[in-house]
């Protein structure tokens, strides 16, 4: 087998064992690089910080162990900046497997903002008051309906199972009307699902956190103005932690993403090559 | 054994619903209750523009309120009170925080019937102004929700193609539906693996039965079991749901019998592996290592485990044919598979194959109304494209009153 | 009767649900919330009956040493593990997903490092596949391959690196035609839902009822 054939038909083996190193080598160095920012992560995040200090969010966390990497960078992000402007974030969960990712990821922000805010001199944030979760239900469209009518109907208590009449946030809060908008933190459908009942019939404004294989999926929606902003894979979790000034562990990914990306682009050309100039030995 | 089983079940059913049934309260929970007593400054009705009506296209049993305030930077809260009568007595029906301009009443409403409103705007020093008496609003059901008339339209429309087509399609079975290469590559995938001594291995993803993938996935089921069946071949079907199991059992039974081959079914060989997504995928990628078939069909809803199978397909040299509704895995079966059935290519399988022509006139039925959509689309685009760059004003206001009433509904 | 009773159950109700999708006035619109409530009950039991399917094929798997059956009992000490982990911890902390509770503590050091390295198993994968696809074979796969690669490189830092507009023309791409296939394919799938979904309503579909 000439070099020409070994380059065509390189085992995946080695392809795998660059790819690791090629992943590993950024992390381990910390290397980073400057992210761009694009214009659906702008708009997303500009839609959260012109919102008023009391204002009610609803982010809804749909992924389990398997899309955390991508989304919770984004949701621990998203969860800082709702602390800093004194929003009230209401997490809600659709994927039972994300009920604990979204409790630990509330009570780590909460426990780093609270350790910021005290030696900055401000108010602290405490649960129940300023942000809850109201955990997992089962029922899927039929609750995001529900929740348009009123969100006890579904959720009578919180995670804990603390009534939410006894949370003092939660008193007025009855239905999509009380919130600002919706930020839906997605790894499979169920933001389709979202745009079709909850922006449709009740209009609340949807921001979309995305897997990046899920992400293209949702350009329609934003170009028909049914979503008003788009994160995508770890690249738009990166883009957000520039823009919030907080770059962390999807800033860090890019820079291995970016290795990775370039080490796929060299396999594709080499593969060509070597197509080619066997395609051409192979015809004379 | 079977005891057992029922018991321990009971016992989670219990556990489940005491995780959910929980009614604490928390500690420091204050009760709220509403006084009819006020405290009373100089009577200036602070409320002003003041609405009340009936939500439309709903079943009624709901009044819309909104209004405005004055001075809104001294409003602590808000409480409003409702009475059927002008004179009272107002009873109280929720309280609001300073920043609500609006709320839908759906408190013990009855239809056709006059209720009265005031608001009482408690201040920051703890002082209470009373707004006017408000009223009579009433509210009322409707018959149709205006709002879907569009949609309303548009399924009648649909409907009426797709079952004109039927009709036609009973008198002239000869509809001409184009190739789908996936579909006609069914027999050659059959064949080849037959001829290998392999089976053949058919997954139909993580969906349910509810799922339109998943039951178009279990028709290409049935005709993949037929031949397999038929060339003397083995079909192996690992399953993500227990229903759907029990379904694609019954399928590939119905297949063995329909070619007069009953002893070639094997209920063991339509198996449940497990209702996790990673774990199922972990799951099939076993079977196929150690089976090493000789064709795989992957038909149904794929999400991410969608390249772990195919990639594990193409690795043991089987033939693979995919078909998803899930249009962000297409990307990875188009790489990794020989044939991809994308989108409603799948969805169509059953009336390819059957030539049924009922089936085959919900094809054409389908075609006409994507022709219209793409007419449709066509003139909004020009409408939209010709208005705004020469500013003919009828021209925009015609295309944004379509675009409304495409939103609205 | 075996099959024209539940055809019967399926034509009535798809008809109600589609009555009530346009007629709010009691009884059809509240007949749309009443399902809505059914199926949120039934899901719920759902996920019992994959528990219950899964203990019985394993535990028939253990009984009759059929191949592999090792792993049967791995299987089922893992799910005795988290049940009995799941209900200390609800009976000590209230809740079963307290930070300090023994379950999030399996949850953290189990769940999330087996579900992110099954996850992980696709970076390795696509970049074989994308090694095996992307050929330059005709003018299809030429455009295919150009396209991957620009907003391969322009969705990742280095592109901005390489050249400041890379992102723009990535984001064009996806923003563009990108999203009008995808649009055009959303289009025809929701078509053919509505088709199949009229041949489930009329009886001509019947795979479900098996």
């Amino acid at each position: 087998m000439n070099i020409f054939e070994r380059i065509e038909k390189i085992d995946r083996r080695i392809i795998f064992l660059l790819v690791a190193i090629a992943v590993l080598l950024p992390l381990i160095f910390k290397v980073r690089m400057e992210i761009p920012i694009s214009e659906p992560v702008k708009k997303a995040f500009v839609s959260v910080d012109t919102l008023s200090s009391g204002t009610y969010i609803l982010i809804s966390v749909d992924y389990d162990p398997a899309s955390m990497p991508e989304l919770q960078p984004m949701y621990k992000t998203l969860l800082m900046q709702c602390f800093e402007k004194g929003l009230k974030p209401v997490m809600i969960v659709q994927w039972p497997l994300g009920l604990p990712l979204s409790i630990k990821a509330m009570s780590e922000m909460a426990v780093e903002y609270n350790r910021i805010a005290s030696k900055e001199g401000k108010d602290t944030v405490v649960y129940g008051v300023d942000y809850c979760n109201i955990g997992y239900r089962p029922g899927g469209v039929a609750q995001i309906v529900g929740i348009g009518k009123e969100i006890r109907d579904y959720f009578e208590s919180d995670y804990k199972g603390t009534p939410l009449d006894s949370l003092p946030m939660m008193k007025d809060i009855h239905n999509y009307d009380n919130f600002a908008l919706l930020f839906c933190l997605e790894a499979g459908s169920m933001g389709e699902m979202y745009v079709q009942y909850a922006n449709a019939r009740f209009g609340i404004k949807i921001i979309f956190g995305m897997t990046a294989v899920s992400a293209p999926d949702a350009y329609p929606y934003l170009q028909s103005g049914q979503i008003i902003g788009l994160l995508g894979g770890l690249q738009g979790a990166a883009e957000y932690e520039t823009l919030m000034k907080k770059p962390g562990f999807a800033t860090m990914g890019m820079t291995a993403q970016s290795w990775v990306h370039v080490l796929i682009v060299l396999f594709i050309l080499l593969g060509n090559i070597g197509y080619f100039i066997g395609r051409k030995k192979r015809r004379s | 054994m079977d005891r057992y089983r029922v018991v321990f079940l009971i016992l989670m059913l219990f556990l489940s619903l005491s995780v959910y049934g929980d009614e604490k309260i928390a500690p420091n929970d204050i009760q709220e209750t509403f006084s009819d007593t006020v405290l009373f400054s100089v009577k200036i009705n602070p409320i002003s523009n003041f609405k009340g009506e009936d939500i439309p296209n709903d079943a009624g049993q709901s009044i819309k309120l909104s209004w405005e305030v004055s001075d809104d930077k001294s409003v602590n809260f808000y409480k409003i009170f409702k009475s059927d009568s002008p004179d009272g007595p107002f009873n109280p029906i929720v309280q609001l925080t300073s920043k609500f301009r609006r709320y839908d009443d759906r408190d013990d409403i009855k239809d056709k019937k006059d209720y009265y409103y005031k608001i009482v705007v408690m201040d920051n020093k703890g002082g209470a102004i009373e707004s006017d008496v408000y009223g009579p609003y009433r509210s009322y059901a409707q018959w149709f929700n205006k709002k879907r008339g569009i949609v309303l339209f548009l399924a009648l429309l649909f409907g009426f193609f797709i079952l004109y087509y039927m009709k036609k399609a009973k008198k002239d079975p000869n509809l001409f539906i184009r190739r789908i290469s996936g579909l006609d590559a069914l027999d050659d995938a059959v064949g080849r693996s037959t001829e290998m001594g392999k089976p053949i291995m058919y997954i139909l993803g993580i969906g349910e039965i509810t799922d339109l993938p998943t039951l178009a996935g279990l028709n290409i089921l049935g005709d993949v079991a037929e031949k397999a069946f038929e060339y003397g071949s083995s079909i192996r079907v690992p399953c993500y749901d227990p229903v759907v199991m029990t379904t694609a059992q019954e399928v590939v039974k119905q297949s063995a019998y329909a070619v007069g081959r009953p002893d070639a079914f094997n209920k063991n060989d339509i198996m449940y592996i497990t209702k996790d997504q990673f774990g199922y995928a972990a799951g099939c990628d076993g079977m196929m290592i150690r089976e090493k078939p000789g064709a795989i069909f992957l038909q149904g809803t794929f999400y991410a485990e969608s390249l772990i199978l195919a990639e594990t397909g193409h690795s043991v040299g089987a033939i693979q044919i995919a078909g998803t509704t899930t249009t962000h895995q297409l990307p990875f079966f188009v790489a990794a598979c020989d044939y991809t059935l994308i989108g409603e290519e799948m969805l169509a399988a059953s009336a390819y194959l059957s030539k049924d022509p009922d089936m085959v006139g919900t094809i054409k039925g389908e075609d006409a109304g994507k022709l219209i959509i793409l007419l449709f689309i066509l003139i909004m685009v020009l409408m939209g494209t010709l208005g705004h760059i020469f500013h003919i004003s009828p021209i925009i206001k015609i295309f944004n009153a379509i675009v409304a009433l495409f939103i609205q509904g | 009767m075996r099959r024209e009773i539940p055809l019967a159950i399926t034509f009535i109700t798809s008809l109600i649900i589609i009555v009530s999708f346009f007629i709010p006035h009691a009884p059809f619109g509240t007949m749309q919330e009443i399902s809505l409530k059914w199926y949120a009950i039934i899901a719920g039991f759902t996920m019992l009956l994959g528990v219950d399917s899964l203990i019985h094929m394993h535990s028939q798997k253990i009984k009759r040493k059929k191949s592999g059956w090792v792993y049967s009992v791995v299987l089922i000490v893992g799910f005795a593990v988290f049940v009995v982990a799941g209900t200390i911890s609800g009976f000590r902390y209230g809740t079963a997903m307290d930070i300090n509770s023994s379950f999030m503590y399996l949850y953290n050091y189990v769940i999330i490092p087996l579900q992110s390295t099954m996850f992980a198993l696709l970076s390795f994968f696509i970049a074989s596949a994308a090694y095996r696809a992307f050929r330059a074979r005709n003018l299809d796969a030429t455009l295919l391959l150009i396209t991957a690669v620009i907003v391969m490189i322009g969705r990742v830092p280095i592109g901005n690196q390489i050249w400041h507009n890379f992102p723009a023309i990535a984001e064009w791409i996806m923003a563009i035609p990108q999203m009008a296939a995808k649009r055009g394919i959303l289009i025809g799938i929701s078509l053919g839902y509505i088709a199949v979904s009229l041949r489930i309503m009329l009886g001509i579909e019947r795979s479900y009822l098996s």
